[in-house]
């Protein structure tokens, strides 16, 4: 990193105190120079942002031929190469106008004439507020005159970037409170306005960035353009860096993108810098950049989330974590470190938005930071750490609080010489019982607090006793019932005969109770399309017996006896169906499905053999078959961008509606395995799913040779992790605070109990805390989760998590608990919610006000005064931005037509059941280098940001958001690590459609392929490897994930939407 | 000219008519007066050996509103080659194929004795005879295997070419598809979920998806026999299909304590009669419905699952009591006229200690000519082998059975139809012979009989329309056509035309030609039917208040008696006999219902409205042989003084075969007697009638109920219940006499009933 811009950026590093480890990231005075730099990189992409504010005309005509080469050569080596960074503006051009997202041509214009800094960052939050107010935002665009743009960049560039790099030590960063951002130099503005107009495509002409003031303090600033080429990582780069910044900028306004914007702008400007101000600037750059440090915004000067997850990693990395401590904030959920549970759930169950809550509402309201836990209650532990215990308490069930029922836990306080003891959550003083009667210590604890998990553990299970069953007997053991749509599409596509060959060997991993011999799952088949065909296969039949039921209508179960049976005693007749499965309707011509009667078939069956289970649906189009919910095409592209968009993600009512309540009373748990050729409704197809505690998995235009090994591996993996069904979840709190709001993958039929058909390991929970009261630093806030569930073997349990945090009057502490990865799940699960019932664009707006009142309230209360041009972040909180523009960027938020809305749908069911981890890694993806890979090393490369000037030309990345997998080829990739990993001379040999990584016997083939794999074991889902060839087709879906430069679809690079924050907290500060 | 007697037994040989009244009374207001209607029991296809058919098509009156069969009766002039209807008078010419004809020349319906005449035509081509099968499975493991094997066996019994489906309920209801290797499929139905046949057909996949112009058009036959996977030509499916019925299992779905298991006959049935009324119609198809219960759910239900609340009893039903009677009545009614309308039978075996719904179902058998059997349990040879007759052979190796027949009547101007009774349904064809006056199922001059046995016969009421001011001319006749048009077992399509005439005589001045022309066995069948048509709608005492009523008056025409006196009353002899079936028919189940089930009710009633005159008697009065070493075997009084203790007695009441063995004999019996050597006369005398039932049960359809009992043995009841009382404990004066065995009952003897008859008789007042 170019930390050395920190130095260079006093007022940053001294404005933060505590941040060090932050700032640096940020911090990095070279983001002056980046400016130019990353404004060329990016243009590949981000180019088209700065673009945007240019008239596109003058763009294509200048820029072409630099650009062309310049888009790969830029990234190749961090910033390196001018020219290269230049990219074919004929290939941005078409890219970035086909996306609609017209960079603005800001870049251009500041590379014309120079304005003086300060200019420069006034104009920037002007262009910036314009910039969203055409798109997302709201302020109109100023009148920025282009002018301005145009001057004050180029200095810039020239100037500030070579300087940075030099001087700027990476002690700086550390230094440097990661907290302010502050853009103290107004130069660093000035380049970082560009970037932002860059991502605020939208912003129209030309005000470009907004300042976002001092971009070096504020590593975490930002890039909006992101940092183009510059990689966080090499500081000498940084030296390059800069030369290629102005190259970004030419492209930018070399990708006519900007087209629209730019109209007004300045096509003559453009025309000028271009051509004019970028040669000069080029050759200039280096020279200037070693001298003036803080003049421009360097991509790597704000902050860099792989830095922050680095450092976290270096720094609480493979320690074990004590919970011990209240409030104790726990490593990054990136980190990888080992829990010892001792009385605080782990984070792997509970992770909190701050570990110190305000003490009152009205603090509250003023930081705006939600205060919320994400609850996965059956997340995996890892097998180093202690399995949750088994706690029985006898006939009379678990030991609970009298008044608040809470159950017994190690924030219960005994008193009166142990017989009675205090409830930790409301107060009550309760009698204990005699038979768990114990004598207290000197301490005043009891003499078997060791011996008991729930006096010592925050998280364990207690048996529960009949009172907590379904009628008071005894749950049956769940069942997995398999449906399986067999019309049209999925014979010919080949479906149907590899999802049979699949479960026979499939059905013998069913999960079972530890020391269980076999599962005690029982399975059952259903083969439909617009009739249901049941199966008997009880073990006693020579052959099995298909039921159709046609009357779809009102689903009833034909069989009891012979449709569940236990895998093991009925091998042979199932195996006898799956062989006669594909055959039997090998002929089908039928192409019309039912789906809701399909559900509905299932909760009938297992209402019949009275037990929960899970469906596992396996269908293909959109249920138009006349039979309840039957659904018709309503995806109307013509409503994106409305008032109404909403509706698209709306469910139908309904049927639907009453489905889920059904299943959730039946606790059927329902995964829906979608295999699409068209619109099928994800919206409400996904409904009852994502009610149910279950999983969607979406494989559009399916076939088996490209999809089925995927497919397969979601299926295994579906059918294999642990679960509990039938639950239902209570959140208990200490007084002075209650959980208001649950998002997730659940059903709430009253306001406080949480019903889930089923939760698995991948399931999490995201619930908002208010205040009723005042809160107390000495009692902190506690909460408990306790969740009632079956077993896979049958028998109800309750699982415990119990968590306290601190509490504090002063916001300092609250900012400094803030753990922004559970802090961005919260938003992103409250957006996804919120889109429903409002206009995509007011989610917009909401989530962004938020960030600034959160950080403007920061700003204001907790950081060192400075410069109102300082943007100083939280350093706990340093990379929420990113995050967030990020978040803004989603297919469901972005708002394009080019999206599938069922896409976007499904990327809500996705999100709205994820727990940090995965929003995550789906937020910030990792973008792994692997032509620098150590193949002697176990490790996984560390990841560079996520942006197109960390890519090269000559480079080979693997790039992972937890739902896909992108190996990503630059044109210039060795033919040696070509050969060893594909066995193909060279980069031309490659087909372009291949998404096969062969396994050779070499060391780089070895090396990658345990890369893929241990990252896959992290993840949730399967992820497909998608093997992108540079300047492919192909490469758009890979850009898409490249969160810090503008969205392809819309959205702000990363820079560009710091500088509009920052513009929007300097106004919520005045 | 014979005796009546030989006339009688001569017309029946021949035409299988058996006529109230053999002359005929020529005016309306003559013909009410004679009490007893002018009608005839009618057997329209009575076995005849010795009537081959012809292979033509019969010629046919050419007056539109005529359309009657050229008969011995019509007059022909074989010069011109023309003949004249006997029934409306037009002349017509002869087709051109019977140019040959001359009185030398006659084709066969022109002589008279082919009175009786069956043609074979040839109309569209032959469809296969159709067995749907719709098996209970709520039936104990015991009775389901015995039912299976019976239906294993009966596909060995069915014509090879004939279509079988089977269609399984209990809760739910599944049709089963016949044609698919590997995987047992069937479609499955909710067994409470009334569906139209529209749905029933789509939902089995039966419509054409693809021209969806059509939809609602049920598939032509012959595409329907190529996609309907639900019947499937025995040959094909034998194995198949064994297997199947071998793989059946009782219903799977738990049946709680206290109840009864849930059972949609209802729904079964729709869904039989809906499927072939989608793929066959109008072509001889037999549903044969096995329960071993009644319907328990779902529309047509007779009784709730709870067991708490009995199935409805005569006291409920006279009480309105029986919540769910009306309502499954309807609902089987309409299905019986669906299935009707498309010719189709249903038969109904119902095997279950206990009532299983006949009441409700039984017009689903009675409309379509279907059988009802009702026993015990599958396991029983009663049920087995009364199964396995349905599929017997006649003597050319053909089944005993036909399908789709309708059965026209034409009259003479002189008299109208008024009705029939038997297992018909009207086809509400008006026409001008037919009367505005119902007897039984009135109103048209056509009727459906979708399934017809040799042995089923019908009983035609008639109603006499010539003005008394109108004479008939001497010697004129009047004359009835029936011709029956109906499908063969062996596919052909047949019609059957038989024409009778009678003579007409004044009632005035040749009132004994008339009383000597009454055939009082035919008459009291005729009369017990309207009695028990009426039964079916009307209350019980009603119903005997009508029947004394017209016995008096029958007595009051015929008897001779002096007034007020009595004892002067006499009877000829063509009518002696008719007041003793009266009282046999006053005290028999048809009319009873106290001691009788309403399920047995419907059943007796079921088989006396359609069996041939001779068991119609036997049912009416059941026959009493004695058995003793003082000679052979002889016909004895029904009467409780024929019950000696060293007599053995059989009894066949038609539904009943009893031996009853004497006091004495039965000690014999039990002392072994039989087995010394010495005692082999009484080892024969034990034989003997245990032979004579072996005949009777070889013959009898349905399979009467066997009972071997003795003096006092519980069995004996069925003896007891049908004698004559003559001898009670009320009136033993003759106590220790060999006089019979007292019956211990207060109802009225025979002797009793013949003096109240005669008081009445008698009477001026009445």
């Amino acid at each position: 990193m170019s930390q050395q811009g920190y130095v260079a950026t006093p007022p940053y590093s001294q404005a933060q105190a505590g941040m060090g480890g932050y700032s640096t990231g940020f911090g990095n005075p070279p983001p002056q120079s980046h400016y130019g730099a990353y404004g060329s990189p990016p243009q590949g992409y981000s180019a088209p942002p700065t673009g945007v504010l240019k008239p596109p005309a003058s763009s294509p005509s200048g820029m072409p031929p630099i650009l062309v080469s310049s888009q790969y050569g830029a990234n190749i080596q961090q910033n390196g190469a001018h020219p290269h960074s230049f990219a074919p503006p004929a290939a941005s051009d078409p890219s970035m106008s086909s996306y609609g997202q017209p960079p603005q041509s800001a870049f251009y214009s500041m590379a014309q004439s120079p304005p003086p800094t300060q200019q420069l960052t006034n104009q920037m939050s002007s262009m910036n507020i314009a910039g969203y107010g055409q798109r997302p935002m709201q302020s109109p665009s100023s009148s920025a005159p282009p002018q301005q743009f145009q001057t004050s960049p180029p200095q810039q560039f020239q100037t500030s970037p070579p300087q940075q790099f030099q001087t700027s030590p990476p002690q700086q960063f550390q230094t440097s409170p990661p907290q302010q951002f502050q853009t103290s130099p107004p130069q660093q503005f000035q380049t970082s306005p560009p970037s932002a107009m860059g991502h605020p495509p939208l912003s129209p002409p030309g005000q470009q960035p907004p300042s976002l003031g001092s971009p070096p303090p504020m590593a975490t600033m930002g890039s909006m353009s992101a940092p183009p080429m510059g990689m966080s990582g090499p500081p000498g780069p940084g030296v390059h860096q800069p030369p290629l910044g102005p190259q970004g900028y030419q492209q930018q306004p070399g990708s006519p993108i900007a087209g629209p914007y730019g109209a007004q702008m300045a096509g003559p400007q453009m025309a000028g810098p271009q051509t004019g101000a970028f040669p000069g600037g080029f050759p200039g750059a280096p020279s200037q950049m070693a001298g003036p440090p803080q003049k421009k915004l360097d991509p790597d000067s704000i902050p860099s989330p792989t830095q922050v997850i680095e450092d976290d990693q270096v720094k609480r990395g493979g320690q074990v974590y004590v919970s011990n401590v209240r409030g104790q904030v726990p490593p990054l959920v990136t980190t990888d470190f080992t829990v010892q549970d001792q009385g605080n759930a782990s984070p792997r169950f509970m992770r909190c938005t701050t570990y110190s809550f305000p003490c009152t509402a009205d603090l509250a309201k003023q930081c705006k930071v939600p205060l919320a836990a994400i609850i996965k209650p059956f997340a995996t532990v890892p097998k180093n750490e202690t399995p949750l215990y088994i706690v029985n308490h006898g006939e009379t069930g678990p030991i609970r609080c009298n008044r608040c029922k809470a159950y017994m836990c190690p924030y219960m306080q005994f008193i009166d010489g142990g017989r009675r003891y205090q409830c930790g959550f409301c107060s009550c003083v309760n009698e204990v019982p005699a038979q768990y009667f114990q004598h207290l210590d000197h301490m005043g604890r009891r003499m078997d607090m060791y011996e008991r998990p729930e006096l010592s553990l925050g998280s364990y299970e207690f048996i529960a006793t009949l009172d907590y069953c379904k009628n008071n007997k005894p749950p049956n053991p769940p069942a997995y019932i398999f449906m399986i749509d067999v019309s049209y599409n999925n014979i010919k596509s080949g479906l149907v005969k590899l999802i049979c060959e699949e479960l026979k060997t499939l059905l013998d991993r069913l999960p079972k109770e530890e020391g269980a011999e076999s599962s005690a799952i029982k399975v059952g088949f259903v083969t439909y399309n617009k009739i249901l065909h049941f199966y008997n296969v009880k073990s006693a039949l020579a052959q099995p017996q298909m039921m159709v039921v046609s009357d779809v209508a009102e689903m009833f179960v034909p069989l009891l006896d012979g449709f569940l049976v236990n895998f093991q005693e009925s091998r042979p007749v199932i195996n006898n169906l799956l062989d006669q499965i594909p055959d039997m309707f090998a002929d089908t011509n039928e192409s019309e499905t039912v789906f809701a009667p399909v559900v509905q078939a299932g909760v009938e069956a297992l209402k019949a053999a009275e037990c929960s289970g899970k469906l596992f649906i396996f269908h293909s189009s959109i249920p138009t078959a006349e039979a309840p919910g039957k659904l018709k095409n309503r995806d109307d592209k013509k409503l994106v961008g409305t008032e109404k968009e909403k509706t698209l993600f709306q469910p139908q009512r309904g049927v639907y509606e009453q489905l889920t309540k059904d299943c959730v009373a039946q606790g059927c748990c329902v995964d829906l395995f979608l295999f699409p050729n068209q619109y099928v409704d994800m919206a409400t197809m996904g409904d009852v799913p994502s009610h149910t505690g279950g999983s969607i998995y979406k494989y559009s235009n399916f076939q088996v040779e490209v999809n089925g090994q995927h497919f397969l591996n979601d299926l295994k993996r579906d059918v294999e992790k642990s679960i509990g069904f039938d639950a239902i979840m209570r959140v208990r709190t200490g007084t002075g605070f209650r959980a208001t709001d649950f998002f997730g993958a659940v059903h709430m039929s009253n306001t406080t109990d949480v019903e889930m058909a089923a939760v698995d390991c991948d399931k999490a929970l995201t619930v908002e805390f208010k205040h009723d009261d005042t809160l107390s630093e000495e009692a902190g806030a506690v909460m408990q989760c306790a969740l009632l569930y079956t077993t896979i073997g049958g028998e109800r349990r309750l699982r415990i998590h119990n968590l306290s945090l601190n509490c504090s009057a002063q916001l300092s502490e609250l900012f400094k608990s803030c753990e922004t990865d559970a802090l961005i799940n919260f938003f992103a699960k409250s957006a996804y919610r919120a889109m429903l019932n409002q206009p995509l664009k007011a989610v917009r707006e909401i989530l962004v006000n938020q960030t600034a009142h959160m950080l403007a309230c920061y700003r204001k209360n907790c950081a060192t005064p400075s410069a109102a041009s300082q943007l100083i972040l939280p350093d706990a909180m340093k990379v929420f931005p990113v995050y967030m523009n990020s978040l803004l960027k989603t297919p469901s938020l972005v708002g394009s037509t080019e999206l599938s809305t069922d896409d976007r749908a499904f990327y809500r069911f996705m999100v709205m059941a994820m727990g940090v981890e995965e929003t995550q890694v789906l937020l910030y993806p990792r973008l792994i280098p692997l032509h620098t890979m150590d193949v002697s090393s176990e490790s996984i490369p560390a990841p560079v940001r996520c942006s197109e000037e960390r890519l090269s030309e000559s480079g080979m990345f693997l790039l992972e958001n937890g739902l896909s997998m992108f190996l990503w080829l630059g044109q210039a990739c060795s033919p040696d690590l070509i050969q060893n990993l594909f066995n193909v001379p060279s980069f031309g040999h490659l087909n372009s459609e291949g998404t096969s990584l062969p396994v050779l016997d070499n060391a780089h083939s070895r090396k990658l392929h345990s890369i893929i794999s241990s990252i896959s074991q992290q993840r949730a889902t399967s992820m497909k490897l998608l093997i992108v060839k540079q300047k492919d087709r192909a490469e758009m879906l890979f850009r898409q994930h490249l969160v810090e430069d503008k969205g392809l679809h819309g959205g702000a690079s990363y820079m560009d939407f710091l500088c509009y924050v920052h513009r929007e907290i300097r106004q919520l500060l005045t | 000219m014979a005796t009546y007697q030989e006339f009688i037994q001569q017309n029946e040989d021949r035409d299988g008519i058996r006529c109230s009244w053999n002359l005929w009374p020529s005016s309306r207001l003559e013909a009410t007066r004679l009490v007893v209607p002018v009608s005839c029991l009618y057997t329209p296809l009575k076995e005849r050996p010795d009537l081959p058919p012809v292979q033509y098509e019969p010629v046919l009156c050419s007056r539109a509103n005529c359309k009657a069969v050229l008969n011995p009766l019509c007059q022909v002039d074989f010069r011109a080659k023309i003949w004249a209807c006997n029934f409306c008078f037009q002349r017509n010419s002869f087709p051109p194929s019977y140019a040959g004809i001359s009185e030398v020349n006659q084709p066969a319906e022109l002589m008279p004795q082919f009175s009786t005449i069956e043609y074979i035509v040839q109309r569209g081509p032959p469809t296969p005879l159709i067995f749907l099968y719709v098996v209970d499975t709520c039936l104990e493991e015991e009775d389901l295997q015995a039912l299976k094997e019976s239906l294993q066996m009966s596909l060995s019994l069915l014509p090879p070419n004939a279509l079988v489906g089977l269609i399984t309920f209990g809760r739910m209801v599944q049709v089963h598809e016949l044609s698919c290797e590997g995987i047992a499929k069937s479609f499955v139905f909710r067994g409470t979920k009334e569906l139209s046949p529209k749905q029933i057909q789509e939902m089995l996949g039966l419509m054409k998806p693809a021209t969806s112009g059509q939809q609602g058009k049920p598939l032509a036959p012959h595409d329907a026999a190529a996609s309907c996977r639900f019947l499937q030509p025995v040959q094909a499916v034998d194995m198949n299909l064994t297997d199947l019925l071998g793989e059946l299992q009782r219903d799977p779905w738990p049946v709680p304590q206290g109840k009864r298991p849930l059972r949609s006959t209802g729904i079964a049935l729709s869904i039989a009669i809906g499927l072939l009324e989608g793929t066959f119609p109008n072509t001889g198809a037999r549903v044969m419905l096995f329960t071993g219960g009644p319907p328990t759910q779902g529309p047509g239900m007779v009784v709730g699952d709870e067991l708490k609340t009995p199935i409805r009893s005569w006291h409920d039903i006279q009480k309105d009591n029986a919540r769910h009677l009306k309502k499954a009545t309807k609902y089987y009614e309409t299905l019986s006229n669906r299935a009707a309308v498309n010719g189709h039978s249903v038969d109904i075996y119902a095997c279950a200690l206990d009532q299983t719904g006949l009441l409700e179902m039984k017009c689903l058998a009675n409309l379509t000519g279907g059988h009802i059997v009702m026993g015990d349990s599958f396991n029983t040879s009663l049920f087995k082998q009364t199964f396995q007759r349905v599929f017997s052979k006649d003597y050319n190796g053909e089944f005993r059975m036909a399908f789709g027949g309708t059965l026209e009547v034409k009259t003479s101007r002189e008299l109208k139809v008024s009705g029939a009774i038997g297992p018909c349904v009207s086809l509400n064809s008006k026409g001008p012979c037919v009367s505005d006056n119902e007897m039984g199922v009135g109103g048209t001059c056509q009727w459906k009989i979708c399934s017809l046995t040799p042995a089923t016969t019908l009983a035609m009421y008639f109603e006499v329309v010539n003005q008394h001011n109108a004479p008939v001319p001497q010697g004129g006749r009047g004359a009835v056509q029936f011709v029956t048009q109906y499908q063969h077992s062996n596919t052909q399509r047949r019609i059957r035309v038989t024409t009778i005439a009678r003579n007409w005589a004044d009632a005035q001045s040749q009132i004994q030609h008339i009383e000597s022309s009454f055939d009082q066995e035919a008459s009291a069948v005729l009369m017990a039917r309207l009695g028990v048509f009426r039964a079916e709608s009307e209350e019980g005492p009603d119903v005997l208040r009508w029947l004394d009523r017209q016995l008096i008056r029958l007595c009051q025409k015929f008897g001779q008696f002096s007034k007020d006196d009595p004892n002067s009353f006499k009877l000829s002899e063509s009518l002696s006999l008719y007041p003793q079936f009266m009282f046999h028919l006053r005290r028999s189940p048809f009319l009873q219902v106290f001691n009788n089930s309403p399920d047995e009710s419907s059943y007796y009633r079921h088989h006396f409205v359609r069996q041939d005159l001779t068991q119609s008697l036997i049912m009416i009065q059941p026959i009493l042989y004695s058995y003793s070493f003082y000679g052979p075997p002889e016909p004895v009084l029904l009467d409780s003084s024929s019950i000696l203790p060293d007599r053995i007695l059989l009894m066949d009441t038609f539904f009943q075969l009893v031996i009853f063995h004497g006091e004495t004999i039965a000690q014999w019996r039990k002392a072994g007697y039989q087995e010394m050597p010495e005692y082999e006369n009484f080892k024969q005398l034990l034989q003997a009638p245990l032979d004579d039932a072996q005949e009777i049960l070889q013959t009898r359809f349905p399979m009467p109920r066997y009972v071997d009992t003795e003096h006092g043995g519980s069995q004996a009841r069925f003896l007891l219940s049908k004698v004559n009382p003559s001898q009670t404990h009320n009136n033993l004066y003759a106590w220790g006499q060999e006089s019979g065995a007292p019956i211990l009952t207060d109802d009225v003897s025979l002797q009793v009933f013949m003096d109240h008859l005669k008081k009445l008789a008698v009477s001026s007042s009445a």
